[in-house]
């Protein structure tokens, strides 16, 4: 149970003490991270909302209280994750394993949702920042302004909650509350073909001082030298410390601003951290990232498609295994036994597979396989899919633009080319990873692919009532017909007078001298 | 089927999610012959049409047998001679009906699709030969069998009991007990063998799933993918309120016509299985063209009622044209897009207009022969004039 409520939000506190929560993971994206152009992502999240959390074993349904936390954090978050119900929640086997301390995994108690329509925008991000103990009156959070903050490429705010260690002997455990906020600014776009950035064209604010409550307030700006030449750019004001760290397998160079320190302010009542680039850029070269997927659906149609996901390994020696988790909604009907796997050409057979089929309005396909994947290779996955008819009130308000398809998520230990250490939390809580390492030799990676859109055939919404009378006149069509044949019987036909207008026109003849009908 | 097999080998069950709907008879009987498919489609086509060559050859014997019995005991009015069926006209009969069968352009396509349609076939042919040869035990066995693969043969139990007992000689009144005796016999020898098959199912795959698999979906309708029936759009443009009311008014529409025609056709019970098979595959929940191919291959054995059929012209156009536009209408709203489902909608309810009509239209020529063969052919009034015929 929670009992402090000094830095950590009640808010939270007390929802992770009544639902009996280990872990909790949010993330709400808005954008895609493209791998090829960015380069690797510290923390990436899945385009929309994702929710993942491990209940503790003392909870006995933990369908119901997961339902619960759902619509609390969406009233929390103002954000839409009460649509989170059995028909976009999945239980993993493999990924999403306890980031947190955990004795004994049952991966009943985990349950991973995404919402990949959800779209975030000012209003998650006033509730995010309400959970900072200043709030955004001090520190570095002033900078966060929603205006400047929401006009870029891409926006991930996440929080992470999950039990630690108090110290390093482990006597006491705590919980850790981790709020991530990840932009990519376009200033290229947006600073005439120049690169250079500084913290006031960003966010259209400087830094005054640091939050009172914090122990650790920094920025840190990447330097790292690129092909080992110097010189290639300058940040004013020239940093105090310069900190090394390895980050995903890759040696970087910071430079480190202490907004604790008394130094900083000496100048000058704000920091306006500033970046130039000396030579002009043309191409950046940004290194390939070891492990990155792509996925696309194919077909034409309406009627059938193909999911095929491309994983690329450019270790130049070195396999490693990954383990692939896809959620597909059920009414997009996944048939396994179009499963392929092909690697280099040769077919690839996955050392686990957990499938579980999807039932119509109950539950989505889940498919978690651990591929292999050879060093230096391409595997592609793909499987085919029929698309299902639903009922008119089950389409979205605009049924054209489509439905979407989750991010399919890659977790793998990508080993690293250089040596890591592990790295001391009070020193530097940046580069302490969210994900714990075995051994130096490789970091853990999650990645997410693309979502997709595909359509689905669409009934005529404006005829309910049209089709139904169509239908039932058929119906009574054959009812009529199979009672008459079955009720009357052939009768020889009396010839009949004549109905009202004979008789009228056979007075009219008369008075015509005409002969008669 | 192919999917049901992949997620047995995968060690789930194939009844988890909402792909298969297959009974696991039929997966087990895949599970070895799943390598020569198109080999198995077409010998059940060949064995369904060589069972209803012999069949018909059978019940022709039956029915020149009866018309003989009905001539000698003077039922008949005099001047029917043109109406009285000949063993030289019948003789050709079961080789067109095996001939309309294997060359219907429908049961061709469905044996290319392979689909499982043409086992359920084979199976009901085999339930009418051995009714027709009065073998009770097979014939239960086999409506047992047909039953348990998809539910509506049930219905056909009425014919099939009417047709064994006008064979034993058997009056049908309800107060005869000859009648309850020998219908009790076959009603227990049918239900015995539909447990049986049901509880080998259950070892077969040691659960209980397949039941709301295969048969909650046959009547819970939940899947809504267009075929050529109406149950799929009624249900997609449903109103959720009414949706519960109108599958049960669905279902009971196609087990409820077998009571009267049992009452009205208790004479001529092939010819009511005829009907009740015609109905089974124009209202089952999710029809193909396999069962329509099944029905339309009894049509050579009454030829004989050409002259009495009002609309055959333009029920033969209607059926040909729409069997033509079902697939462009498909293709123009699936894949070119530039049609809406509402297009495809209306070739169904044509088809399936043509289709009763059809039906009704025999059953009135069946009828009205019948009236023709005990009132004689050219009828008069009292004062001399030709009459007209009317159902009254």
């Amino acid at each position: 149970a929670v009992s402090h409520y000094r830095l950590f939000p009640k808010a939270l506190g007390r929802l992770v003490s009544a639902l009996g929560v280990r872990e909790l993971h949010l993330a709400l994206t808005q954008g895609f991270w493209r791998t090829q152009a960015w380069g690797q992502p510290p923390l990436q999240a899945p385009a929309g909302a994702e929710l993942w959390v491990w209940f503790q074993p003392t909870v006995t349904d933990v369908d119901k209280a997961w339902k619960e936390l759902s619509n609390i954090l969406s009233g929390i978050f103002c954000a839409s994750l009460n649509f989170i119900d059995s028909t976009n929640t999945v239980t993993p086997t493999a990924s999403f394993k306890p980031l947190g301390l955990a004795n004994g995994t049952d991966h009943h108690l985990l349950r991973y949702a995404v919402l990949p329509r959800e779209v975030v925008c000012t209003e998650n991000l006033t509730p995010w920042k309400k959970l900072l103990p200043c709030g955004s009156k001090a520190g570095l959070a002033v900078l966060l302004k929603a205006e400047r903050l929401f006009h870029s490429s891409y926006h991930s705010q996440a929080v992470h909650i999950r039990p630690i260690c108090r110290d390093a002997s482990c006597l006491a455990v705590s919980w850790e509350l981790r709020q991530t906020l990840t932009v990519v600014f376009d200033t290229f776009s947006s600073g005439q073909g120049k690169k250079d950035w500084s913290l006031f064209k960003m966010f259209s604010r400087t830094l005054t001082d640091a939050c009172p409550l914090a122990s650790q307030s920094k920025v840190y700006v990447d330097i790292s030298p690129k092909n080992k030449e110097k010189e290639l750019l300058e940040v004013t004001p020239p940093s105090a410390s310069v900190h090394e760290a390895i980050v995903q397998g890759d040696k970087r160079t910071y430079a480190v601003y202490d907004l604790l320190s008394p130094s900083l302010f000496n100048t000058s009542r704000s920091l306006n951290v500033q970046l130039k680039w000396k030579r002009p850029q043309d191409s950046s070269e940004l290194p390939i990232p070891i492990l990155h997927a792509q996925r696309y659906v194919s077909g034409y149609g309406l009627q059938a498609g193909e999911i095929s996901t491309l994983i690329y390994n450019t270790h130049p020696y070195r396999a490693f295994p990954v383990i692939l988790l896809e959620t597909v909604p059920w009414y997009l009907r996944l048939y396994v036994h179009t499963l392929t796997i092909i690697t280099k050409g040769k077919e690839n057979k996955p050392s686990y597979i957990h499938y579980q089929p999807a039932q119509d309005r109950r539950r989505p396909h889940l498919l978690e396989m651990l591929i292999q994947l050879p060093a230096n290779s391409v595997t592609k996955i793909t499987i085919q899919f029929e698309r299902a008819l639903l009922k008119w009130t089950e389409y979205p308000p605009d049924p054209n633009h489509g439905f979407y398809i989750s991010s399919s998520v890659l977790s793998a230990l990508v080993p690293s080319i250089v040596a890591m250490k592990d790295v001391d939390m009070e020193q530097s809580p940046l580069f302490t990873s969210l994900f714990p390492s075995s051994d130096g030799s490789s970091y853990f990676v999650r990645l997410y692919t693309e979502p997709l859109l595909v359509n689905l055939p669409t009934p005529d919404f404006s005829m309910p009532y049209n089709v139904i009378c169509l239908t039932c006149t058929v119906v009574a069509v054959c009812y009529g017909s199979f009672y008459n044949l079955l009720t009357r019987t052939f009768h020889v036909e009396e010839p009949s007078r004549g109905g009202l207008a004979k008789r009228l026109a056979n007075i009219i003849r008369k008075f015509r001298g005409v002969p008669p009908l | 089927v192919v999917e049901g097999l992949a997620l047995l080998d995968l060690g789930v069950s194939p009844y988890s999610g909402a792909i298969f709907h297959e009974t696991p008879l039929i997966i087990y009987l895949f599970h070895f012959l799943i390598e020569y498919a198109e080999l198995v489609f077409m010998i059940t086509d060949v064995l369904t049409a060589v069972a209803l060559y012999l069949a018909i050859q059978d019940f022709n014997k039956v029915v020149f047998k009866k018309q003989k019995l009905l001539i000698e005991l003077d039922k008949y009015a005099p001047d029917v001679a043109e109406l009285i069926r000949t063993p030289m006209e019948m003789h050709y009969i079961p080789l067109k009906v095996a001939l309309f069968y294997l060359l219907n352009p429908y049961t061709v396509m469905s044996c290319v699709a392979k689909s499982t349609c043409a086992i359920n076939n084979t199976v009901i042919a085999f339930f009418i030969l051995a009714t027709i040869k009065g073998s009770a035990f097979l014939s239960a066995v086999f409506l047992a069998l047909a039953t348990y693969q998809s539910l509506y043969p049930l219905t056909l139990f009425a014919p099939a009991l009417l047709y064994l007992l006008q064979r034993q000689f058997i009056p049908i009144k309800l107060k005869s007990k000859s009648f309850w005796l020998y219908s009790m016999q076959y009603a227990s020898l049918y239900l015995c063998s539909l447990v049986v098959i049901i509880c080998l199912s259950f070892f077969l795959l040691n659960s209980w799933d397949f039941i709301p698999s295969v048969y909650g979906f046959i009547l819970s309708v939940p899947d809504l993918t267009p075929n050529i029936g109406l149950f799929w759009y009624f249900f997609a443009e449903m109103f959720e309120h009414f949706s519960l009311f109108f599958v049960c008014v669905f279902q009971i529409n196609v087990f409820f016509y077998t009571i009267p025609l049992a009452i009205k056709l208790k004479e001529h019970p092939v010819f009511f299985m005829f009907v009740q098979i015609a109905i089974i595959s124009i209202f089952k929940s999710y029809p193909t063209v396999g069962d329509i191919a099944l029905y339309m291959a009894f049509l050579p054995v009454w030829s004989h009622l050409y002259r009495f059929l009002r609309n055959i012209f333009i029920l033969s156009c209607v059926l040909i044209v729409c069997s033509l536009l079902f697939p462009v209408l498909w293709h123009l709203w699936i894949y070119a897009g530039s049609a809406n489902s509402n297009f495809y909608y209306a070739i169904t309810l044509t088809f399936n207009i043509g289709q009763i009509l059809l039906i009704s239209d025999y059953f009135y020529a069946f009828l009205r022969r019948e009236y023709y063969l005990t009132h004689g052919l050219h009828l008069t009034r009292q004062d001399g004039t030709e009459p007209m015929l009317v159902l009254k």
